[in-house]
């Protein structure tokens, strides 16, 4: 017998798989394949609903026309326009805050002190905090209380910038720490201080990473509204904000409100301002790619 | 310069104390007006009528029913989507198909309202198996809608737990001739339990936290019942409602947001802490 004859009899004879086990493997992948189905059935019905009922009604009267009584004259103009002075004031405070506390938790921060750790899962933990309970610190100390705005367009904008502050940290700083240390040792090494350092290396590195959570954070408040009921924006409000200190509504409360009238004419209506809020979503989602794609750097 | 980044990272220090001083001092006013142990034990939830009850079980009750059904969705079809994502499908087919269950994430909540009360709940009025037919206004449609918005984050969360477990575990059991079924049921999932926990756990936390999906399709009666066919009010309905109606400041009913916030606040603050101490303290560490 030749060495290179394999010796047949020596080799193990694996098993088939059992008819039983194979059943179980197949109904298991079934099992997944359905999870996963219902997610998207979710998904599915509720874009074709949403876009099958408010389609009809959706058109450019949605952004020319104020609210009205008459679901067939009746517009969301003063709710865009609330929403985008809202968002800008969010956007000026969450922005720089949350860019600011991520820079310092990950390039100064001494990570051994206790204060250190108790930012970061402070941080954490206020990110499970439910939205409705800004709207309570809104009301108890911005709205009425001790600063006493009301109402107003600055108020709806520090609520949800505290809201979606720790969002843009979290995202921040793990977009801070995909920099490579090479990138600060070699800047280090030139002659340069921590903070030239973190301002002229590593956070221009980190700046895609930084704008992708950031528009994911504004998206996240462009869709809130129960925070903003609280400090009572929940009114007619047929007027675009003129000021910081106007009184304001946006998209989602304009959208509760017509979903709570009976007139079928208001449930069209609020598809519609639906299918607005999510392509608004969908564009600023898109960015987000986009920007990920277009700047993301492979260490 | 480093002492004004200090303060940007202090400033979410302040807005916990913000909060927890925001909610104890009108607790504590509501409690010199109302007897703790009857707020904690009452049935009786009226506390803007004449005359006032300030039981808070049944909104209590409101939230643990909507919170089982959205987990009943969320938890059992979220891990089985994270396990389909990270121990079956392709690459390529996980890159296609993530994004479209990230999507179901960024939708406003307002908008799952609106879909739970006109599209949902006809359904469960029309297919509702026992006796009577549920009103428009129904428990059952606000959870299982929450589930489905709650789905995408156990996935998310139950997948890096998934992906976290090393490939070496799985090619040992499948040398020794385990099944795809058996390696992901008996190796990976097991492995990955500390993270799927946690996710568990904060699934519930923001279940109990939400607000416009049962504001818009649970109604608004509270009720002691266990019946998820029947209209309820949760506690951040009933604090969304409260705050929608001008209440005047200093009255018991105004504080009564505080008192029910508070109660809020800790439950879902206690279930946060909770998930973020398993996942460090039982993480495997690997190599």
């Amino acid at each position: 017998m030749s060495l290179l004859e394999p010796d047949l009899d020596s080799v193990v004879r694996l098993p088939r798989q059992s008819a039983r086990r194979r059943v179980s493997d197949r109904a298991f992948l079934i099992v997944l394949i359905i999870s996963f189905g219902l997610a998207l059935a979710g998904l599915v019905a509720l874009l074709w609903y949403v876009f099958d009922t408010g389609l009809p009604a959706f058109g450019p009267r949605l952004w020319r026309r104020f609210p009205s009584l008459n679901p067939a004259i009746s517009g969301a103009r003063s709710a865009v326009f609330g929403t985008l002075w809202v968002l800008a004031v969010t956007a000026v405070l969450a922005v720089p805050i949350g860019i600011g506390a991520a820079v310092y938790l990950e390039e100064f921060a001494p990570a051994d002190k206790w204060y250190t750790r108790w930012i970061a899962l402070n941080i954490q933990n206020l990110a499970g905090v439910p939205s409705i309970v800004y709207g309570i610190l809104g009301l108890a100390f911005i709205a009425r209380g001790p600063i006493d705005l009301g109402p107003v367009v600055l108020t709806g904008g520090i609520i949800l910038a505290l809201l979606v502050l720790p969002i843009v940290i979290i995202a921040s700083r793990e977009a801070i720490r995909a920099v490579p240390e090479s990138l600060r040792h070699g800047s280090f090494a030139l002659g340069a201080t921590r903070l030239q350092t973190a301002r002229r290396q590593v956070l221009p590195a980190a700046v895609p990473g930084i704008a992708t959570g950031v528009i994911l954070a504004l998206s996240r408040a462009i869709g809130e509204a129960a925070p903003l009921i609280m400090i009572g924006a929940f009114t007619y409000v047929p007027f675009n904000p003129t000021g910081l200190d106007s009184k304001f509504t946006v998209l989602p409360i304009q959208i509760f409100d017509w979903i709570g009238r009976p007139q079928e004419g208001f449930t069209q209506l609020a598809a519609a301002a639906c299918i607005l809020l999510l392509v608004i979503l969908l564009v600023m989602n898109a960015i987000a790619i986009w920007l990920r794609n277009r700047y993301e750097q492979r260490w | 310069m480093i002492g004004a980044l200090f303060c940007c990272a202090a400033l979410s220090v302040a807005v916990t104390v913000g909060i927890v001083l925001s909610l104890i001092p009108p607790t504590l006013e509501f409690f010199t007006e109302v007897d703790i142990f009857a707020f904690l034990t009452g049935t009786d939830w009226a506390p803007l009528f004449v005359p006032a009850k300030f039981g808070v079980l049944p909104i209590v009750m409101g939230t643990i029913v909507v919170t089982i059904c959205a987990i009943s969705v969320a938890v059992p079809f979220g891990l089985g989507t994270a396990i389909y994502l990270s121990e079956y499908a392709r690459p390529r087919v996980r890159k296609l198909l993530k994004p479209l269950i990230e999507l179901l994430a960024g939708i406003p909540t307002v908008i799952y309202g609106y879909f739970a009360l006109k599209f949902i709940s006809p359904f469960v009025q029309n297919l509702w198996p026992f006796g009577d037919s549920p009103g428009v206004f129904n428990a059952l449609s606000a959870g299982l809608v929450m589930g489905i918005m709650i789905l995408p984050m156990v996935a998310s969360l139950s997948e890096d737990a998934l992906s976290a477990v090393p490939h070496g575990l799985r090619e040992g059991a499948y040398a020794l001739g385990s099944s795809k079924f058996e390696v992901s049921t008996r190796v990976s999932v097991p492995a990955a339990l500390s993270g799927i926990v946690a996710a568990f756990v904060l699934s519930v936390s923001r279940a109990v936290g939400e607000t416009m999906i049962v504001l818009i399709a649970a109604g608004g009666t509270p009720n002691m019942s266990l019946n998820p066919g029947e209209a309820m009010q949760t506690m951040t309905a009933f604090i969304a409602a409260a705050g929608t109606g001008d209440l005047p400041q200093g009255s018991t009913g105004y504080k009564t947001i505080f008192a029910v916030g508070s109660l809020l606040f800790v439950a879902t603050f206690m279930m946060n802490v909770f998930s973020n101490r398993i996942v460090r303290k039982y993480r495997e560490v690997y190599e």
